[in-house]
This record gives C-alpha cells, sequence and structure tokens, in this order.
C-alpha cells in the first residue's frame, strides 16, 4: 500500500483511506481528469437508459395527465387542465376500483404475511428435507402469474377441481359456486390464488429475517425456561421489526397493483366486482387509446402508493 | 423425562404434518397442471373427482402438446422469449455492473446525486410507467441499417427492441453490485494499477470475476420477469412473429377450448423455468433473501 511507483490519483486517496499519502506529483492532472472521463462513459449507458426509460416518461405520464392526448391521434395535444381528473372522480367505475383494490389488500396483507412467516418458521430450522420442503413452498412463485391465472380458471369452473375436492370433501353436502362468475365470490376467489402464488416469495423475506436473529438470544432465553410460544413473542417477534415493515409495505403496493389476475380470468367482471386501478388504466390507455386519462389514473396510483408506503412506515416506527 | 421426550416427538411429528399440508397446497394446482397435459379432455373433467386428477394413469399421450404446436406458433414463442430474455439479461448484467463499478470504485465528481438520482427510481412502480411509456416509445425514433442506406424509422411499436431496451438499466441490478463490489478489497484496484491495468481492464479481470454472486441474483432477477412478462408485450407487441410465450395465452381466450392443450402450452411454458429453478434452487432463493432486505 505504501510503496509508490506512480502517484496517487486524488480520487485513490479517498477511496481507500490509506495511512498518509505520499506528496502528489505534477503529472496527476491528466490522470485525474482520465479516471473522469472514463469513470462517465461507463456511468452513461445505465444512466442515460433511465434517464430515457424511467425518468422522461414519469414527468412525461405527470404532464399528459392533464392533456387530451391519444395514443394514435392526427389531433395536436393540448392542455386541458384538470378535466381528467374531475371525469375521473366522477366515474363510479374508479370508486368500484378503488374500493375492490382496498378490499384486496385489507385481506391479502395480514393473512399472505401470517401466512408466510408460518412457513419460514416450518423451515427455518435444520431437519431433513429441509430444502425439499423451501423449493415446494418457493415454486409457485417461479411460475408466471399469467400461467397461475389460467390454471385457476380451470380449478375455479362450476365442474372444477375445486368444487369437485369441497363436494368429495362434504360427502356432497356443499355445491359451490361458480366462483368466477359470481360477483360474491370472484374476488375472494381472485384472492385465494394471489396468496397461493405470492406467499413464497414473502417466506424467503421472513426467513432472511429470521436467519439475522442472533441464536444467543434463543440460548439464553431457554436457559431462563422460556417456552417456544414466549421465545416467539419476546425474541422472534421483535427481532424481525425491519422484516415486518418491508413485508407490510411491498404486500400492500403489490396488492394496489392487482392487474395480471383480472386481465386473464375476469376482465373486471362480473358487474364490476373485480376491476382495479390499473385494469381501468390498462383498459383505457391500451383499448381506449385514451393515454391522458390513463396516466391521470397511473398518477393518482402513484401518489396512493406513495401515501401508503408513508403512512406505513410511520405506523410501524411509532411502535417502539 | 420420557414424557417429555414423547410429547417432544409428538410435536416434531405434528410439525411434519403441518410441513406437508403446506408443500401439498403449494404443488397441487401445478401437479394437476403437469398431469393433465397429459390426458384428454374427456378423461381430465372425468378424473377431477378423485385423486385421480393428479395421476398420470389412463390415458397418457403427448397428443396435447403436438396439438399445442399446430394451433400456437409456440416454437416461435419460445424462440421470441429466449432471445428477448437472454440479450435483457446479458446486456442488464453487462451495463449496471459498469454502472455499479464506476459509482462505487472510482472518484468520479458527482456520483453520489448520480448514485441518489438512480435509486430515487425504484420508488416508481411500473405500472404507473406502463401507460406513459406506450406513448414514448411510439414517438421515439430508430435506426436501421438497410444494405448501406442508413434508415430511420419512427415509432417503437410492434419491434425487438421496444421488449428488449427499456429494461435493460435496473436501478435495483446497480445498487446489488453497488452494494457487492463495496465488499471488494479496494486494494486489488490499486495493485492492478500499479501493473499498469486501466479502469476497464480492472473492471473486467479483477472486480468482475469476483462478482460472482451478485452476477447470478442479477441474471436471476432479470430473468424472471422478462421471461414472464404479460402487460407490456400485450400493449406494444403486435405482430404474431415477434410476440412471446406469455402472450400464446391469449390464443386460448375463446369459446370451446381444449382444457388439455391449455395445460400442455402452461406447462410448455412453465416448465423451462422451474427445471432452472431447482437447477440454481440455492441462488434462486438466496438471491430473492437478499433482495428483499432491501428496505
Amino acid at each position: 500500500m505504501t510503496t509508490t511507483q506512480i502517484p496517487p490519483s486524488p480520487g485513490r486517496r479517498v477511496a481507500a483511506p490509506a495511512p498518509a499519502a505520499p506528496p502528489s506529483k505534477p503529472h496527476r492532472r491528466p490522470r485525474y481528469l482520465r479516471e473522469q472521463l472514463s469513470g462517465w462513459a461507463m456511468i452513461a449507458p445505465a444512466a442515460a437508459l433511465l434517464l430515457l426509460f424511467v425518468f422522461l416518461p414519469a414527468i412525461l405520464g405527470f404532464g399528459l395527465a392533464f392533456t387530451n392526448a391519444r395514443l394514435v391521434s392526427p389531433r395536436p395535444v393540448e392542455f386541458v387542465g384538470a378535466d381528467n381528473f374531475v371525469r375521473l372522480f366522477t366515474d363510479p367505475t374508479f370508486w368500484r376500483a378503488l374500493l375492490n383494490v382496498s378490499y384486496f389488500a385489507v385481506v391479502v396483507v395480514p393473512v399472505q404475511s401470517g401466512l408466510a412467516l408460518a412457513m419460514a418458521l416450518l423451515i427455518n430450522k435444520k431437519f431433513r428435507g429441509v430444502n425439499f420442503f423451501r423449493t415446494l413452498y418457493f415454486l409457485p412463485v417461479v411460475t408466471s402469474m399469467v400461467v397461475v391465472s389460467l390454471l385457476w380458471l380451470f380449478m375455479y369452473r362450476k365442474d372444477g377441481l375445486i368444487n369437485e375436492f369441497l363436494s368429495a370433501a362434504s360427502f356432497g353436502l356443499i355445491d359451490g359456486p361458480d366462483w368466477l362468475n359470481d360477483p360474491a365470490t370472484s374476488m375472494p376467489a381472485i384472492i385465494i390464488l394471489s396468496i397461493w402464488q405470492a406467499a413464497g416469495f414473502h417466506m424467503i423475506i421472513w426467513l432472511a429475517g429470521l436467519q439475522s436473529i442472533s441464536g444467543e438470544l434463543y440460548e439464553a432465553a431457554q436457559l431462563d425456561g422460556a417456552s417456544r410460544w414466549h421465545q416467539f413473542r419476546y425474541v422472534t417477534w421483535p427481532g424481525l421489526r425491519h422484516t415486518r415493515t418491508l413485508i407490510l409495505v411491498t404486500i400492500t403496493i403489490q396488492a394496489l397493483g392487482l392487474f395480471d389476475q383480472v386481465s386473464v380470468m375476469t376482465q373486471g367482471g362480473p358487474l364490476d366486482s373485480t376491476t382495479t386501478i390499473i385494469f381501468e388504466a390498462v383498459r383505457s390507455g391500451f383499448k381506449q387509446q385514451e393515454t391522458s386519462y390513463a396516466s391521470a389514473i397511473s398518477l393518482v396510483f402513484f401518489v396512493l402508493v406513495l401515501l401508503i408506503s408513508a403512512v406505513q412506515r410511520y405506523l410501524t416506527r411509532e411502535k417502539d | 423425562m420420557k414424557e417429555t421426550l414423547t410429547s417432544k416427538s409428538l410435536s416434531s411429528a405434528g410439525t411434519m404434518l403441518v410441513r406437508i399440508l403446506f408443500a401439498v397446497v403449494a404443488a397441487f394446482p401445478l401437479v394437476f397442471m403437469l398431469v393433465s397435459s397429459l390426458k384428454p379432455d374427456q378423461q381430465i373433467f372425468g378424473d377431477m373427482s378423485s385423486v385421480a386428477a393428479f395421476l398420470p394413469i389412463g390415458n397418457i399421450s403427448f397428443d396435447n402438446y403436438a396439438a399445442v404446436f399446430d394451433r400456437v406458433p409456440a416454437a416461435r414463442f419460445l424462440i421470441n422469449s429466449t432471445g428477448v430474455s437472454a440479450v435483457t439479461v446479458v446486456l442488464g448484467i453487462f451495463i449496471n455492473s459498469l454502472c455499479a463499478f464506476a459509482l462505487s470504485r472510482m472518484e468520479v465528481r458527482g456520483k453520489r446525486i448520480v448514485f441518489t438520482a438512480i435509486l430515487a427510481t425504484l420508488i416508481v412502480p411500473f405500472q404507473t410507467l406502463a401507460l406513459p411509456l406506450v406513448w414514448w416509445v411510439n414517438q421515439l425514433p430508430f435506426f436501421e441499417l438497410n444494405g448501406f442506406s442508413l434508415e430511420i424509422s419512427k415509432g417503437w411499436l410492434d419491434t425487438y427492441q421496444v421488449q428488449i431496451i427499456p429494461f435493460i438499466a435496473n436501478a435495483f441490478s446497480i445498487y446489488l453490485y453497488h452494494q457487492y463490489f463495496e465488499s471488494i478489497p479496494k486494494e486489488l484496484d490499486e495493485a492492478a494499477r500499479i501493473d499498469g491495468a486501466g479502469w476497464f481492464r480492472i473492471y473486467r479481470l479483477v472486480v468482475m470475476p469476483l462478482a460472482g454472486p451478485a452476477t447470478a441474483t442479477v441474471a436471476i432477477l432479470t430473468f424472471l420477469p422478462a421471461w414472464n412478462s404479460y402487460l407490456w408485450p400485450l400493449m406494444v407487441v403486435q405482430s404474431e412473429e415477434l410476440r412471446p410465450v406469455m402472450i400464446g395465452i391469449q390464443y386460448f381466450f375463446q369459446l370451446n377450448v381444449s382444457w388439455g392443450e391449455v395445460m400442455a402450452y402452461a406447462s410448455l411454458i412453465t416448465v423451462p423455468v422451474v427445471v432452472l429453478f431447482i437447477a440454481f434452487q440455492r441462488s434462486f432463493i438466496n438471491s430473492i433473501a437478499s433482495s428483499g432486505v432491501k428496505g
């Protein structure tokens, strides 16, 4: 480190907090410049792509929401003020969509995170076949939501696997509903398959959290004669504080973005019982080509996401 | 003493039972899919009321798979998805690691601001970006070399590049590489510089060979959404010969569909990912775990 045949650049001195740096020599200037140039050349491709495909469209979306832009239109784009938002907030379908995703989130967030935690606890200890179970629990996650939706669409039929199972399990007493064609059961059906698909993902995050808790804490608790429940209550649960926040935020945001399942299985029906915010945005932006109106919906969605993650972070922080 | 032992083994047997119950719930739809893909429709419905629905028994054949290739340009879709995913993964690894390298290991002026701006893009969910992005890519020009003349075409809709280029740069990949590069001692760069290596050589020969786990993570986290993407190609790709596998599912959205064929197609586009998953199971799960602990 201290032997220097070549003069160090000012950069390297900061990068590696080496002992005393030798005095700089006159020709460090071009070398410094070269580091700047090659550095920027390396940053540029990724930065340019992010600028072009994240920053610009985000700003554009914000702007387009206040215009009458259409995907393909001979008319020039005009500023129309808050027209799109007025139309949005007076549209009963939008309120229905908001209600639907709230219903979805209120059920999915606690149930899915609870089941995922249970799964994580079940495979946290080393035992024979732990990898086998881990792989199986995780299998639905790598299956595409589109395939999952198609699969469950088939199982949810009036004469499908689910109803046959219910009938067999109840000795013919239960005659299952036509899940996806009944407004009363369509959303619960989508909720069940969504939890089935994504619980494994959150199990892995819980697992990472569980493994970050020091084993000494459990040993100490066992010495004190703490029961399994007490160990969970006083060691595990507090130890998962950060993981908890993370999981709450990610599940809620994912829940609000509900789209693929609805697009494949119900197209928002029956009677708008499964329509969602993103589904409405895609329907108006893509099918009706109303880019501006869709941008307005997207903007409302974004504000909602920001708001909820802020509230959740605040609430989960408040408790300590 | 003996009593506590028995109650302990009882409870561990109970735990095992719960584990198996969860495993059955996790696996049964996928087993049902694979098994049904081998049966004619009539038998699928006939077997539904019994455990036979999950067993490859009776009239088993690959007829449904053959039929799928007649009904859907499945081979074309598989090639498209493989190509688009592979190019996105390879370019994504290169461009994001290069950017993270400069941000974490070089003294570039203003890099802090750039890094913060890159991380800021993480809060924008893709769904909110998608529709303005469709409008935006429709305005972009593209240069095409046709023989010896350069042709400029307007609009990226209905191309391969619209499925690839917007997804190459990824703030999360840059973040993962950045974190990983920070853990590699900077003395290595020093030594290489003394030997006269330029920055790109250091990136290529010193740092990247050490960043295997980060590369595996980025590869997996880029591959999965690329292979599974549905919303985006649905909006921007019309031509059949350019479409990826997930869109092929639309070929079955019609009345009087053959469910055996649907299950065969679903298996066809799921099995490659499942095989990859099982092969790289450990790094797969670890990468998801490490990606989760970002908050």
